[in-house]
């Protein structure tokens, strides 16, 4: 009983934690498999965020939903500005300039943190509805860590339908799939990008604040975590939605087992995994075969 | 009867439901010009493909000179001597027109795993290249840069890096697409100049160069062979008039 | 037969191509000044030292990165193997002598190259630039797990070298011989690369790197190409790693880390890549101005650098060197037409 309890223990840790990382990556998923761009700016946009919902929840009173909505509408407005000036610039560019430009964007990111905020790090006060601990019956768990597991199957649930059953999401699937056959069909590609950007910015804003409580938000956020948005997406498989779900899912159950048991240095593990699976599956777990 | 040069057999390939290549059972024999014709998505770019590795058949084989090269990708082919040209131009953009021909004749000489000495000593590569240049008249620009070429030119480059490989299978993809009337003929007189025992498929829209070069032409339609004969035969065929040569080509002025 | 062979290559148009390889004077200017900095600050040869080691790490990206079109974010993955080698050698007094040491540290190097390289060298774009990320954080995590031989987090510290040819002694407050070894190994590193890029490898590499399509349609064994092309950028990482870790006497997990990563790729852009004195430019440039700035207003410089990098990326991929270019391409059509 003790052991399942546990188990279950681990396991509910590592999926909250996994969670964080697909509402982070599921837009960096969906912008690289869509456009083909090397987005590493994407970390960046999550710490904007999660700066934005931590301090307008510490130092403006704005309540849990309110702070997590202006995060979210503040991070799109600012990809949206972002992408119409200077990213469109780029889509034709190389990857290496792609590469630069984004890296470019993150030093840009971090400093204006420090500048702005200041360089320590910030905690996120959680609203009392989601502090101490619920019963799930045979186990007591973090309130909050269940929550985050339950907002982040909704949000891919309703993802994952909004690309099957809406206009926007069979035009995202389409021009994923052949975007030369989509333009043709007449759809706007470069307004479905601007629009998918900013949702997937939006969302990884979400993602900064809702995680800033056990990932820390500190203006290094945006470099820290890049390699795990990074192997989240390739693992999934590019533009798509389940495969960075299942693949945030496993990698966060993964490095919360191996810091847990293996604390110096099991992340190695992972690393070592990463490059078996993609050696083995390129296109990741759900990604599209390349001919 | 001579061996011929290329042959399929049965070879077919599907993407899915679609069947992009159906059964199709050639020959290209030795000093060929053999004209493949058909309507867009056709499956004619799909068989070459084929026929040069890039695309892997879902059933049938591919045979060189009597050999099975079925199982083999794409950079053993050319080394056997099958090359083709694309469509589209595939050239270094950047680099000037003897640096894109040197590139080919190392790569096919086995110089270009050389690391110690410099390209400019290997007198054989250069002095190939330019030979090549010249027969092609482009030896006058070997120094310029392809991105600065008017098209028709860099299409005879495309011609041109592909010869460097001295393939006895030439695959030509609509070689003077794209190119202006204008400057179609250095294109069509370089085809007519090519050496007599290379065998030449050529896909083509243009009727009038088939005409020219072709004595003989296949028509393709929804992937599989339509029609094979002379030219003459081919366009006396009421069938393939319907098909094909009404949307297109010779027909196009009445039409 | 052999009297056509001469009119070919003397043919108007290939003269660029054959004379390409020859020396130009100017390309003694980088070694002259570097003996020039020798004499003039003597104070600096410690900084100056460092400078050359960024120098040769710079080159080794370059040619993976400007020259095979390889983009990798973790090349600091050999950097820190060729520092470690030198480090663990001279740490355990197995081995002091630096040159055979820097060998080793090339060949260990080498080693992780070639077998990551046959691995990761079949993916393209993102996922090659991750799995780079990740290798070089495994070879990290690695080296932090073993902490028992590595030090760990704090290194290895007054590693022992012993001196070169038996003779010049690596001074830790008088970085004399530092320096003027750093200046040869940099030197005859240099020669290498410089005949590898303009020989029919080289050559090929360039190909790959212009249209990868095209390479294939002629025949050409890409993948092997980059393999050994990968191989031999991180013999060199390793080479200028193990010249980092003797200069400084002292090794630890920075060898490793994002942060060196992006910096060389950082200064290699800067330079201007795929152009073989980019290295040299965009160290000098780089460390330079982080030298000065860096230590005074850090925020301030990361800002900078970052709107550097968006500058760069829109309106000077090529860096330095490409815009020197193109101002002398305009200032010698001006020339011409007046």
């Amino acid at each position: 009983m003790d052991f399942i309890a546990n188990f279950a223990g681990i396991l509910l840790g590592g999926l909250s934690a996994g969670t964080v990382l697909f509402i982070v990556s599921v837009g960096l998923s969906v912008t690289m498999g869509l456009m083909g761009f090397v987005n590493l700016a994407h970390g960046a946009f999550a710490m904007f965020g999660g700066y934005v919902i931590v301090l307008s929840m510490n130092r403006a009173h704005f309540g849990f939903a309110a702070a997590l909505a202006l995060g979210f509408v503040a991070t799109a407005a600012i990809s949206v500005v972002l992408e119409r000036t200077l990213y469109r610039r780029l889509y034709r560019a190389s990857e290496l300039d792609q590469v630069l430009f984004t890296i470019g964007l993150i030093f840009i990111f971090i400093a204006g943190a420090v500048i702005v905020v200041g360089p320590e790090s910030q905690t996120l006060q959680l609203p009392t509805a989601l502090r101490g601990q619920i019963n799930l019956g045979f186990l007591q768990y973090r309130t909050y860590s269940i929550f985050l597991i339950v907002v982040g199957f909704l949000s891919g649930l309703g993802i994952s339908l909004a690309f099957e059953r809406t206009r926007i999401g069979a035009q995202i699937r389409a021009t994923v799939d052949n975007r030369r056959m989509a333009e043709s069909l007449g759809i706007n590609v470069d307004r479905l990008f601007t629009i998918t950007f900013a949702f997937g910015s939006g969302m990884a804003g979400i993602g900064g604040g809702l995680g800033a409580e056990f990932l820390g938000l500190d203006p290094q956020y945006a470099l820290k975590y890049l390699v795990y948005f990074l192997i989240a997406v390739s693992v999934g498989g590019l533009g798509s939605v389940m495969g960075v779900y299942y693949a945030s899912l496993i990698l966060g159950v993964l490095d919360f087992v191996l810091k847990l048991y293996l604390p110096k240095g099991g992340t190695i593990f992972i690393y070592a995994l990463t490059i078996l699976l993609l050696l083995w599956r390129p296109q990741g777990l759900f990604g599209k075969k390349e001919t | 009867m001579s061996e011929p040069r290329l042959e399929t057999q049965a070879l077919s390939r599907n993407f899915g439901a679609l069947k992009a290549v159906q059964n199709i059972d050639f020959k290209l024999e030795a000093g060929a010009r053999h004209a493949l014709i058909g309507p867009n998505g056709a499956g004619k770019t799909t068989f070459v493909n084929l026929l040069t590795g890039v695309l892997p058949p879902s059933q049938g084989r591919v045979l060189l000179a009597g050999r099975d090269i079925t199982g083999k990708g794409q950079a053993e082919r050319v080394k056997l001597g099958v090359a083709r040209t694309f469509q589209i131009n595939r050239l270094f953009r950047g680099l000037s027109v003897l640096e894109n021909i040197s590139i080919a004749v190392a790569e096919r000489k086995g110089t270009a795993w050389s690391m110690l000495y410099p390209v400019g000593r290997r007198a054989d590569v250069i002095a190939e290249s330019i030979g090549l240049l010249e027969t092609l008249k482009l030896a006058d620009i070997a120094g310029h840069r392809v991105s600065e070429l008017p098209y028709g030119r860099q299409r005879l480059v495309e011609l041109a890096i592909t010869l460097a490989l001295k393939p006895e299978v030439l695959l030509l993809d609509e070689p003077a697409a794209g190119v202006p009337s204008a400057e179609s003929h250095i294109i069509l007189d370089a085809i007519e100049a090519l050496p007599k025992d290379i065998a030449v498929l050529i896909i083509e829209h243009d009727m009038d160069v088939v005409f020219r070069f072709a004595k003989h032409v296949t028509v393709m339609v929804s992937g599989a062979v339509f029609a094979s004969g002379t030219p003459r035969d081919i366009e006396a065929n009421p069938q393939v008039r319907a098909v094909y040569l009404g949307q297109a080509g010779k027909g196009s002025g009445r039409g | 037969m052999s009297a056509a062979a001469p009119t070919a290559t003397e043919h108007p148009g290939a003269r660029s191509l054959i004379t390409r390889h020859r020396l130009r004077w100017w390309e003694t200017l980088p070694w002259i000044i570097a003996l020039g900095f020798y004499v003039a600050f003597p104070n600096y040869l410690g900084f100056g030292a460092e400078l050359l080691a960024m120098i040769l790490f710079a080159l080794s990206l370059d040619l993976a990165l400007g020259y095979a079109g390889i983009i990798t974010l973790g090349h600091a993955a050999f950097f820190g193997a060729g520092a470690y080698t030198v480090g663990m050698l001279a740490f355990y007094e197995i081995w002091t002598e630096p040159i055979i040491s820097l060998l080793l540290a090339a060949l260990v190097a080498a080693i992780i190259g070639f077998l990551s390289g046959l691995v990761l060298l079949r993916t393209r774009g993102l996922t090659l630039l991750m799995l780079t990320l990740c290798t070089m954080a495994l070879l990290q995590e690695a080296a932090n797990m073993a902490r028992a031989y590595t030090g760990g987090f704090d290194g290895l510290p007054d590693l022992a070298i012993a001196p070169v040819f038996g003779v010049f002694e690596f001074n830790p407050l008088y970085a004399n011989t530092q320096y003027l070894y750093s200046l040869g190994v940099l030197l005859v590193c240099f020669i290498f690369v410089r005949t590898l890029i303009y020989s029919p490898f080289g050559q090929s590499l360039t190909g790959i790197r212009e249209n990868l399509l095209r390479m294939h349609a002629i025949g050409s064994p890409v993948r092997l190409r980059l393999v050994i092309c990968y191989t031999i950028s991180a013999a060199l990482a390793g080479i200028a790693g193990g010249l980092w870790a003797q200069t400084n006497a002292y090794v630890n997990l920075s060898a490793l880390d994002l942060d060196r990563a992006a910096t060389v790729f950082i200064v290699l852009i800067l330079g201007g890549y795929g152009r073989l004195y980019g290295a040299f430019v965009g160290a000098v440039a780089y460390m330079a101005l982080e030298h000065f700035l860096a230590k005074i207003y850090p925020t301030a410089w990361q800002l900078g650098l970052g709107l550097l990098l968006v500058m760069i990326a829109l309106f000077a991929r090529n860096g330095i060197l490409g815009i020197g270019e193109a101002l002398w391409e305009r200032y010698g059509a001006r020339r011409k037409a007046t």
